[in-house]
């Protein structure tokens, strides 16, 4: 396939380097490479807000990032995967009529994996952004603050709810394998998945929140850990205080403080579920009415807090 | 070429062809009247005013903006982008009003920031891309036009790695292009040679004068430095303390001066003296060289000298139209 005509039928493979030309060289030497102008669609808000939002869904995940980013998440996925595996297949095998752990408690058990990943995922989604400056290229194209911090905050919130609701569903296929009752087992799974959701959203505002005051690199993990562990111990410290005192319906708020507690209890009190804490388990509506009202708050004050974080901090 | 392939064929239709310069290219509106209008546009931050009652025409081509560090040059850039409201006063940028078409103006509008943008963990491709979707492109576009401009800049095979790794004129580079994959109108150019050498500088320099003039983009760029604005701009609006001090095109700003520069082997104070006797403006320089200015106040002047040089049998080394310095702006300002 030799064409008559001299080898360089198209544009070379590597056009002049721009600049290594003296002031003298003429336009005419560099023809080959003309600027080509886009002419297609240029889509809206909606558009840009969806792509950042499916980047930081992404890039939770260590897709489309170096290999060392992919470790942890899926590392954590995995010990998230593994107990409803096994307590699957010992349903399965040993022909049990009961799930050893319900759909809900799950949530509560595996409290450390859940608040390990929202402590390296809520970093990478805006202390990144925050730490390099990269802040004025979003800002500078059409879009505004809100939008950025909405598609971020959304894309870390459906992260988590999918890395909680994963294990259920496993657990909810093995239990149908296993022949339990298929309306018992959906709407135990079903309840667990709005128990996961509230907890993703709760978890994703605070954790946001966290790192987007803490821009520098580990920072934000640690105080993210920190805070959510310390909440916990606290939130403890003031049940056991107060079953010790005897106000053991006021022992029962003290779960209010801690995002996984008030899930649970919030959990208990719409579906009726068992507490992960039975000794403090929600039984009275006022309480319940109560942890709606925290939760609402929590995610109002966060939320309100990350906006005024933007509104202040990402500057041009 | 990069492997992609357009969008959809009517997209690749309209665009004109890769092989001829692109000087005035189908498909984006002639560029007509000014690029950007500041009328009376004022900016206080407290009890500090960054820009006052800045009333400035900018053409299409390229505009450098010039003023010392804190002259009020990204508080302008921020109104223009509709970022930042202005205090009084109003900006219209590609016919756009700042203050209320903030997403329209961004949509056809590139910014390069003048500080450190772009984070290390992604390559310069994936980064790319991901901002000219940020811009509105689809998919498909974004990756197409992302390889396309990252050749433009001048960054080949380095692009796959992250951008980490990469040295200050790389960067820059990178910068450039995230402000070029949508195709603007109008760039914005924060100090782009900042912190590049000699070399670097000159790349570029030379890149943002094929923007200006060969893409077809219009360019507003900043810089603290006349000189090298003097190379590439079409027009130099000069601001200090937020005022407006000077607002030219660069060709009347370097046009020919009245002034004949002249150089003789030897007897350079006879010939003055002569040229003197004969009434011409003539102006030496303190040195003692060969060298002096001569005002061509006549047609005749120029005559004059050649006669003087002949009769009094010296060398003439040259005999020069003088022109006019951009850097004279400054001197006239300080004034």
């Amino acid at each position: 396939m030799s064409a008559p005509t001299p080898p360089p039928a198209g544009p070379p493979a590597v056009p002049p380097a721009p600049g290594t030309g003296s002031p003298e060289r003429r336009a005419d030497v560099i023809h080959d490479i003309g600027f080509r102008h886009y002419a297609g669609e240029r889509f809206g808000r909606g558009w840009i807000v969806r792509s950042l939002l499916v980047d930081t869904v992404r890039g939770v995940f260590g897709i489309g990032r170096p290999a060392r980013t992919k470790v942890m998440p899926w590392v954590l996925v995995g010990i998230l995967l593994l107990p409803p595996a096994i307590i699957a297949l010992s349903v399965l095998l040993t022909g049990g009529n009961e799930l050893p752990m319900s759909y809900t408690e799950f949530l509560g058990q595996f409290q450390l994996p859940l608040t390990l990943f929202v402590a390296g995922a809520a970093p990478y989604a805006v202390s990144r952004d925050l730490r390099h400056g990269v802040m004025p290229l979003y800002l500078s194209r059409p879009m505004v603050r809100t939008d950025y911090v909405l598609a971020r905050l959304g894309g870390l919130v459906i992260a988590l709810f999918a890395v909680m609701a994963l294990p259920q569903t496993l657990l909810m296929v093995g239990a149908l394998l296993a022949e339990l009752p298929v309306g018992d087992q959906l709407v135990g799974w079903a309840g667990g998945l709005l128990a996961s959701a509230l907890l993703a959203l709760l978890l994703g505002v605070v954790g946001l929140a966290i790192a987007a005051f803490t821009p520098r690199r580990g920072l934000g993990v640690a105080a993210i850990v920190t805070i959510l562990l310390v909440v916990t111990g606290v939130s403890f410290a003031l049940s056991g205080i107060a079953l010790d005192q005897g106000a053991d319906e006021l022992a029962v708020l003290g779960g209010a403080i801690d995002p996984y507690r008030l899930v649970d209890g919030l959990a208990v009190w719409i579906l009726g579920v068992d507490s992960t804490i039975p000794e403090f388990a929600v039984t009275q509506a006022w309480q319940g009415g109560l942890f709606a009202l925290t939760y609402i708050a929590a995610i109002a004050a966060f939320g309100g807090l990350l906006m005024l974080r933007y509104r202040k901090a990402a500057r041009l | 070429m990069p492997p992609d392939t357009p969008p959809t064929s009517a997209a690749a239709a309209t665009l004109p062809d890769v092989t001829s310069p692109t000087t005035a290219p189908a498909g984006v509106p002639a560029p007509s009247g000014p690029s950007i209008v500041t009328s009376r546009v004022t900016k206080t931050f407290g009890h500090v005013t960054a820009l006052s009652d800045l009333s400035v025409e900018m053409p299409t081509g390229v505009v450098g903006l010039v003023g010392a560090n804190g002259a009020g040059k990204s508080t302008l850039i921020k109104i223009l982008l509709g970022l930042l409201p202005p205090t009084s006063g109003s900006a219209r940028i590609l016919g756009l009003d700042a203050a209320t078409d903030g997403l329209a103006i961004r949509q056809v509008v590139g910014y390069m920031p003048e500080s450190d943008c772009l984070p290390p963990d992604v390559s310069a491709t994936e980064f790319v891309v991901h901002l000219a979707r940020m811009s509105g492109l689809p998919s498909a576009a974004a990756r197409e036009r992302a390889a396309d401009t990252l050749r433009h800049v001048g960054l080949y095979e380095e692009r796959y790695r992250p951008i980490g790794g990469y040295s200050t004129g790389m960067k820059q580079r990178v910068k450039l292009a995230q402000a070029l994959v949508h195709d603007p109108r109008l760039v914005l150019l924060d100090e782009p040679t900042n912190g590049l050498d000699p070399a670097g500088r000159d790349d570029m320099l030379e890149l943002i004068r094929r923007i200006g003039h060969e893409f077809g983009i219009s360019v507003l760029v900043t810089s603290h430095l006349l000189g090298e604005l003097e190379r590439i701009a079409d027009h130099v609006v000069v601001i200090e303390g937020g005022v407006l001090q000077r607002s030219t095109s660069t060709a009347e700003a370097t046009a020919l001066s009245g002034v004949v520069l002249v150089e003789v082997t030897e007897r350079a104070d006879e010939v003055v003296a002569r040229l003197r006797a004969a009434g011409a403006q003539v102006e030496t320089a303190d040195d003692g060289g060969g060298l002096f200015s001569v005002a061509l106040t006549d047609e005749e002047v120029t005559g004059a000298i050649q006669a003087t040089v002949a009769d009094l049998g010296v060398g003439l080394i040259r005999m020069q139209r003088r022109r006019h310095h951009l850097t004279e702006l400054f001197r006239e300002v300080a004034r």
